[in-house]
């Protein structure tokens, strides 16, 4: 593999995107605090076993985003730090999750209050069939905000922050469904951020959209880096390449079928330096 | 000339599912007219053959008490009231304990213990209701009456003619109302559960997702989500209730002739009182102001039905405003 086609590899990459000049102001990050840790942690559905031992970091204020092919376990990843797969019989995780140093899978964690510290963000535009403003004032009630004029102020403040506002001032109490899957989209980042989190989850939150929009969103999590951890999950490389501090890259055990952290490390070093074969092999699309 | 051939078999090909497709929709269509011309016929014969009643009584017949075949007065208000106040208990009953049992077996219900009571449920609804109607008069009634109207009647009951007594007999419309329950309980619990189960789990996922409990998801993603499917379900169990005729004959008391001002006093219900005079009609006066209950029975059920329709029509809306309206 030669140096030179890397180099193209990622050139192209960043040429395309004016977004991308933002999030390369920062290319140092091993100096933010880690804000979530994984020590050799493994997840098992039932007796198979999904994930095994992995080990990295998510600084605070930066984009964290884990890639690999499918099946690789990067959702189960994802997903285990909000412990989402709580819903799913016969699922835990194992080993050392930490958020700011209290294990995600300890006894003394309660999961809905974690969930109230991560929010997250899914694949496919999950919106309630509500109004706009109720899908936002929802988990804003169930927080415990129930005054009606800081309730409206809040979503109107995180409609703003998902540059949804402008678009939706003036039917904030029709249906949400009336809405683009974009304009969903970006809504379900504001029902995620309304609470105040302090991890924002993304799972492939931009598979179902068309450039435009997916542009659209990727600008508003390097707006977002200043005040949330972000973790993404994605299927798309170029969006890892000009969209995140830092990435991390999954594969399949090809034995043992379970998800396995390959390489992690700054987002430049793994698109132009990486270290290992199979990462290099994935990131210039020279895999499956 | 290869290419011309398997032109025309395609061309062939075409028309035959052309064909087929007209069929189709001819022998369909044929069906769904049935149902159309089925619903005519009962409505026909109902009407021609309450008419000697129709002309007697007229309207009056629904707001008019008493039941005397040998003087031929006949009214048909305390079968009104029964069916719609028995039916209504019910409802009240079954309604909130058939979502809740609904609610249990789709979403909180251990995985190994859901076939085995999602079949007793099933079980339950499959039960003749004859069966309902003995165990209500050998178990439930006795117990009832000495239980809990006696009781009731006693203390509550001095001030609140709805609940006041006598309770000797036992038979009412209370219990009545607590029979169809029970037999429309399986019926709402099981479709509850079965719209549960279609709702999908990203909606479940994205109320966890901001904070939420199990109850709270419940609540507020996964029934707003079904409202549309459940109340689908509460009205197949009150028309299940209302057409009732064998359990609720046998506990409701048979009191034809006037409206008992408590609900443990006896009554009567349009399907039961049709059901048991019907054989021993030997006039055709009696027989027609029988039919015209059944005529009436019909009515209050087409009503229940468009109401219900309304309802749902208005669950599915979504929000006022929305841009589906």
């Amino acid at each position: 593999m030669s140096e030179a086609r890397l180099l193209t590899n990622t050139n192209s990459l960043r040429r395309n995107v004016a977004v991308g000049a933002l999030v390369r102001e920062r290319e140092h990050t091993d100096t933010l605090a880690h804000k979530l840790e994984a020590k050799n942690f493994n997840f098992y559905y039932g007796t198979f076993q999904a994930l095994s031992d992995i080990s990295m970091v998510m600084r605070e204020h930066s984009i964290t985003a884990i890639i690999g092919p499918s099946g690789c376990g990067k959702s189960t990843l994802l997903r285990a730090i909000n412990r989402m797969h709580d819903q799913t019989p016969g699922a835990r995780g194992n080993g050392q999750l930490m958020l700011d140093g209290q294990n995600i899978y300890g006894p003394e964690t309660d999961a809905v209050l974690l969930r109230r510290r991560i929010g997250m963000v899914f694949q496919r535009p999950n919106v309630f069939a509500k109004s706009i403003f109720d899908n936002i004032a929802y988990g804003l009630r169930i927080a415990g905000w129930h005054d009606r004029k800081q309730l409206a102020a809040r979503v109107e403040q995180c409609l703003r922050q998902a540059a949804l506002w402008d678009e939706v001032k003036d039917r904030l109490h029709s249906s949400a469904l009336g809405l683009s899957g974009g304009q969903q989209q970006r809504l379900c980042i504001a029902r995620a951020i309304a609470p105040r989190p302090e991890v924002l989850l993304m799972d492939e939150p931009c598979s179902a959209l068309d450039p435009i929009a997916t542009l659209k969103v990727e600008e508003l999590m390097l707006e977002l880096r200043r005040e949330y951890t972000i973790v993404i999950v994605t299927h798309n490389m170029q969006q890892a390449a000009r969209a995140s501090d830092e990435t991390a890259f999954m594969l399949m055990d090809p034995a043992t079928r379970s998800g396995q952290l390959i390489e992690f490390g700054p987002t430049n070093r793994i698109f132009t330096n990486p270290q290992d074969k199979r990462t290099e092999d994935y990131v210039t699309g020279q895999f499956g | 000339m290869a290419q011309a051939e398997r032109l025309s078999t395609w061309q062939t090909f075409q028309q035959r599912t052309k064909h087929g497709d007209v069929i189709f929709w001819l022998l369909t269509l044929f069906f769904a007219l049935m149902v159309v011309a089925l619903v005519a016929a009962v409505g026909y014969v109902a009407w021609v053959g309450s008419s000697e009643a129709r002309g007697r009584f007229g309207l009056s017949f629904l707001f008019k008490t008493g039941w005397d075949p040998n003087a031929q007065n006949f009214g048909a208000l305390p079968a009104i009231y029964g069916t719609l106040v028995s039916s209504g208990i019910a409802l009240l009953i079954a309604g909130p304990l058939g979502i809740l049992i609904g609610v249990f077996l789709s979403e909180l219900c251990p995985q190994r213990f859901k076939s085995p009571l999602s079949f007793m449920v099933e079980l339950l609804a499959a039960i003749p209701s004859v069966i309902y109607g003995m165990w209500g008069v050998f178990v439930f009634v006795p117990f009832f009456r000495s239980w809990v109207a006696a009781p009731i009647a006693k203390s509550v009951g001095k001030s609140f003619p709805l609940l006041a007594g006598p309770v000797a007999a036992g038979r009412g419309l209370m219990v009545a109302g607590i029979i169809l329950a029970i037999m429309i309980l399986p019926t709402i619990a099981a479709i509850t559960r079965d719209v549960l189960a279609v709702v999908p789990n990203h909606q479940r996922e994205a109320m966890l997702a901001v904070g939420a409990t199990r109850w709270e998801m419940i609540r507020k993603a996964v029934l707003p989500y079904a409202r549309a499917g459940i109340i689908g379900g509460l009205m197949l169990g009150l028309g299940r209730a209302l057409g009732e005729t064998m359990a609720a004959l046998m506990v409701i008391g048979s009191v034809k002739d006037k409206i008992s001002t408590s609900l443990f006093g006896g009554g009567i219900t349009a399907a039961s009182l049709v059901a048991s005079e019907l054989p021993n009609a030997n006039d055709s006066m009696h027989e027609s102001t029988l039919i015209l209950i059944a005529l009436v029975l019909f009515g209050i059920t087409l009503c229940v039905n468009a109401f219900a329709r309304l309802l749902v029509w208005q669950a599915a809306r979504g929000p006022v405003g929305s841009a589906r309206s």
